[in-house]
């Protein structure tokens, strides 16, 4: 029997790990993921759930316990935020080039220094070039749903999932969600495998030290060199984005919920400017999309981006082309130039003759608040300036909600 | 105290579970060791390498030389990585083995934190770090279990200021199940430590001086005579801890007997590491082993 | 034995995985500059016919001498450590320089 809950986002990730049968949880506690991993061993402990639970000494180690029982053949879990993904870096360029299928939450933190504990995206958007698969739910039922589906996800291409959600914002807040009943979820997703995994049966050398180039293996067969498995990587992650939709759907026929994998758009259709974001501030735009809408007579769209890696190159450039403008408003930035998200959707955009204007929003770092007001008079100039004129294009990253 | 065999080199299996040609040094007594503990180990093993030179001797990619599944990993992680192989053949119900095979770099700096983490849970794996006292796998760089005036790259000309970390007795502290030490140059007594150790849960820390002829300046064919010398000296001495009870193995136990063991110079002269080592420095060395053996012969001889 | 789905099969996976074999580092036997030789008449088990010692066969770290009555080198793996030689404790193995086995190297 499916339930219906209300519980906090740390709840519904642990409860949908639960339902996924992970059997190695490792996982070292931090604001604000610290709640998930409590539920996750008082599950264990009540006997709710059958998993081996490793106290792990720190994050780095808690990746490297996933490895391990990944690399063994046995379904592995943890979960982190801000600096502890960043301690667990080196692993997780590990696990993506060994081809490791694995889920970790990620509830998203500022990075020190200095010191927050507060919400933003920087620790997931720091290690995008990682080579994990990169997920952004913006509710509960995304948590739940997003968490399971990438446990397939992960297990059919054999290439590492973050389900990345907002601390506090999330985590802490309580909302309501169905939990999809333990049997149908078992049908969903099937017993866990891993292509190479350690068997004395059949002896093999994991990720040792590979040559730059190509070499024989003792049948006289050329394997590739470190560039050949990389390059196979990043091709069979571009190709995780169908298998990503075909999940979706195998989903929402079983479960009945789903249909934006990738791209979930609010009021896009006739939309001539359209804010992009990830996780929840994409849902705080529709009040501000509805306002401009009735208030400003402005044809706003907003469209939350579910998948930032791989990124729906094509799909997303297809869906923004013809719009006038298009505001990118993030919670990171790569320092030194631009918004993160704002330069891979301009580069996205860059084949197309008509294009629209790009306009690149940082706001709520280190859990600053985002006011829906600030929100909606800052969209509505931009929107308006577009009217006024020839616009150029400008590049520099406008900050919201400055203090100083 | 867990029963122990006595394997001697008739009835030793000569079952090989490593390749010949493979990327060892020449006299290399990591290479005599690996290869005749893993007749003790057979085949339903797991082994975690970190970055070391025995990640060298698996070979490279695609061709491996061991004959049994390794996972090459990080180099701070080893014994977490071993503690998920772990947890993986628990859910799985087998009884294979996970043995983690790391270097001094990797244990004792390096690897420290997440060995004392797998030894605060106990976790049921044995972990053999083969001390060859620097990171010899890199080109010879200082490292924590380097010995006192010891010189490598980094500690060139005067040699290592400060003395090596005490690893065994680092990891005594945590209480582990079974702890002993080891030398290369007497690898029966470490095949019968580990068939020991196979037999006992928790977590077992096997420590094994492994002379290195490059990294320590002597020649590659008096490998294992270094090796016994270091015992001879009483410098490194061989011994297991279960239960708390600390036994002495053969080769040490036997020299509790003699009222002086032979000088720390001897074994000093053969290395062109220890070259730069004042005369004040080998006595002081000579006045520490004295002191150490002097405490034994009380403890230990009735 | 669980039964374990296959991962999707438009994917390759390629992964560093190797699989054991010999030779790793070639012929490594070209590394020495001196081999070992045995002289059968000063052997213990060569001599008495019966298996004993094998102290050559222990300390081998490259695993190229065989645990026999007569021992054997296998030299296309022979490092040229000298351990065996060093370590025989009845003088029955010579380092010999490998300059005397180039002209016409017949193999011993």
């Amino acid at each position: 029997m499916s339930k219906k809950l209300i519980e906090s986002g740390n709840s519904a990730a642990a409860l949908a790990v639960q339902l996924a049968s992970a059997e190695v949880i490792a996982a070292y506690p931090i604001t604000p993921q610290t709640p998930l991993t409590e539920k996750l061993s008082e599950l264990i402990a009540a006997g709710e759930m059958d998993a081996e639970y490793v106290a792990v000494e720190s994050e780095h180690s808690a990746l490297a316990v996933c490895i391990g029982a990944a690399s063994s053949g046995v379904r592995p879990f943890t979960a982190t935020s801000s600096n502890g993904l960043l301690y667990m870096s080196e692993q997780l360029h590990w696990a993506a080039g060994g081809r490791l299928p694995m889920v970790m939450c990620v509830v998203n933190r500022g990075i020190g220094a200095p010191w927050s504990v507060w919400n933003d995206h920087q620790d997931a958007i720091s290690q995008r070039d990682a080579g994990w698969i990169q997920i952004f739910a913006k509710d509960h039922q995304e948590i739940v749903d997003m968490t399971l589906k990438a446990f397939r996800l992960a297990e059919l291409v054999h290439i590492p999932v973050m389900v990345n959600y907002d601390g506090y914002y999330l985590s802490h807040t309580y909302m309501p969600f169905e939990l999809p009943d333990a049997a149908e979820v078992r049908d969903f997703l099937p017993d866990y495998n891993y292509k190479h995994a350690l068997r004395p049966e059949t002896p093999e050398s994991l990720n040792t030290v590979t040559l730059p180039d190509a070499r024989m293996d003792i049948n006289g067969v050329k394997q590739g060199g470190y560039m050949d498995i990389r390059h196979n990587l990043h091709e069979e992650m571009r190709l995780a984005m169908d298998v990503w939709e075909e999940i979706d759907a195998d989903f929402q026929k079983r479960f009945g919920r789903g249909g934006a994998p990738i791209l979930d758009p609010y009021r896009c259709d006739d939309a001539e400017y359209v804010v992009v974001a990830m996780g929840t501030i994409a849902n705080q735009f529709r009040d501000v999309v509805d306002r401009l809408r009735e208030q400003d007579n402005l044809k706003v769209g907003v469209l939350a981006l579910q998948m930032y890696r791989p990124f729906p190159t094509s799909k997303i450039a297809e869906t923004l082309q013809s719009a006038k403008a298009v505001m990118v408003c993030e919670k990171g930035l790569s320092y030194g130039n631009q918004g993160a998200l704002f330069a891979d959707l301009k580069s996205a955009l860059y084949p197309y003759q008509a294009r629209p204007l790009l306009h690149n929003f940082i706001t709520g770092l280190g859990g600053r608040e985002i006011r829906t007001d600030d929100l909606y008079l800052t969209m509505k100039t931009a929107c308006q300036q577009e009217d006024q004129g020839t616009p150029e294009q400008n590049d520099t990253p406008q900050w919201i909600g400055l203090q100083l | 105290m867990t029963k122990t065999t006595k394997t001697n080199v008739l009835n030793l299996t000569s079952e090989e579970f490593i390749h010949p040609g493979n990327r060892a040094c020449s006299g290399c007594s990591l290479s005599i060791l690996y290869r005749i503990g893993l007749k003790a180990l057979g085949r339903d093993c797991i082994f975690v390498v970190p970055p070391s030179c025995l990640t060298v001797m698996q070979g490279l990619y695609p061709i491996s030389a061991t004959q049994m599944p390794v996972l090459n990993g990080t180099f701070a992680s080893t014994a977490a990585i071993a503690t998920g192989v772990r947890a993986a053949m628990k859910r799985l119900d087998k009884k294979t083995q996970v043995v983690a095979w790391a270097g001094d770099g990797g244990t004792s700096d390096i690897g420290i934190q997440a060995l004392s983490g797998a030894l605060e849970r106990n976790e049921d794996i044995i972990y053999i770090c083969y001390d060859n006292e620097a990171y010899m796998n890199t080109g010879v760089q200082r490292s924590g279990t380097t010995p006192q005036g010891g010189l490598t790259t980094t500690t060139p000309y005067t040699g290592k200021k400060e003395t090596g970390k005490n690893v065994p007795d680092i990891v005594a502290a945590h209480n582990p199940a079974y702890i002993a030490t080891c030398s290369a140059s007497y690898p029966l007594d470490f095949h019968d430590k580990l068939l020991k150790a196979k037999e006992i849960r928790g977590l077992k820390y096997i420590h094994i001086q492994t002379p290195c002829p490059p990294g320590w300046g002597c020649e590659e064919h008096m490998t294992v005579k270094i090796g016994k010398m270091a015992i001879e000296c009483g410098l490194f001495d061989l011994y297991e801890i279960e239960d708390g009870k600390k036994s002495f193995s053969e080769p040490t136990q036997k020299l509790l007997k003699k009222s002086k063991l032979r000088p720390v110079s001897d074994y000093l002269k053969l290395q062109t590491r220890f070259k730069a080592l004042s005369e004040d420095q080998v006595v002081a060395m000579q006045k520490r082993i004295d002191l150490k053996w002097e405490k034994y012969r009380q403890e230990f001889n009735t | 034995m669980r039964e374990v789905p296959m991962p999707d099969s438009r994917f390759k996976i390629l992964t560093s995985a190797s699989t054991s074999g010999p030779g790793d580092a070639g012929r490594t036997g070209s590394w020495r500059v001196e081999r070992p030789v045995i002289d059968l008449k000063r052997c213990t088990p060569a001599k008495t016919g019966k298996s004993s010692c094998h102290l050559c066969w222990l300390y081998c770290p490259d695993n190229v001498v065989s645990k026999t009555v007569e021992p054997t080198i296998d030299l296309e793996y022979c490092k040229g450590c000298g351990i065996c030689a060093e370590e025989c404790p009845v003088n029955a193995i010579e380092m010999v320089s490998e300059e005397a086995f180039i002209e016409g190297g017949a193999d011993e």
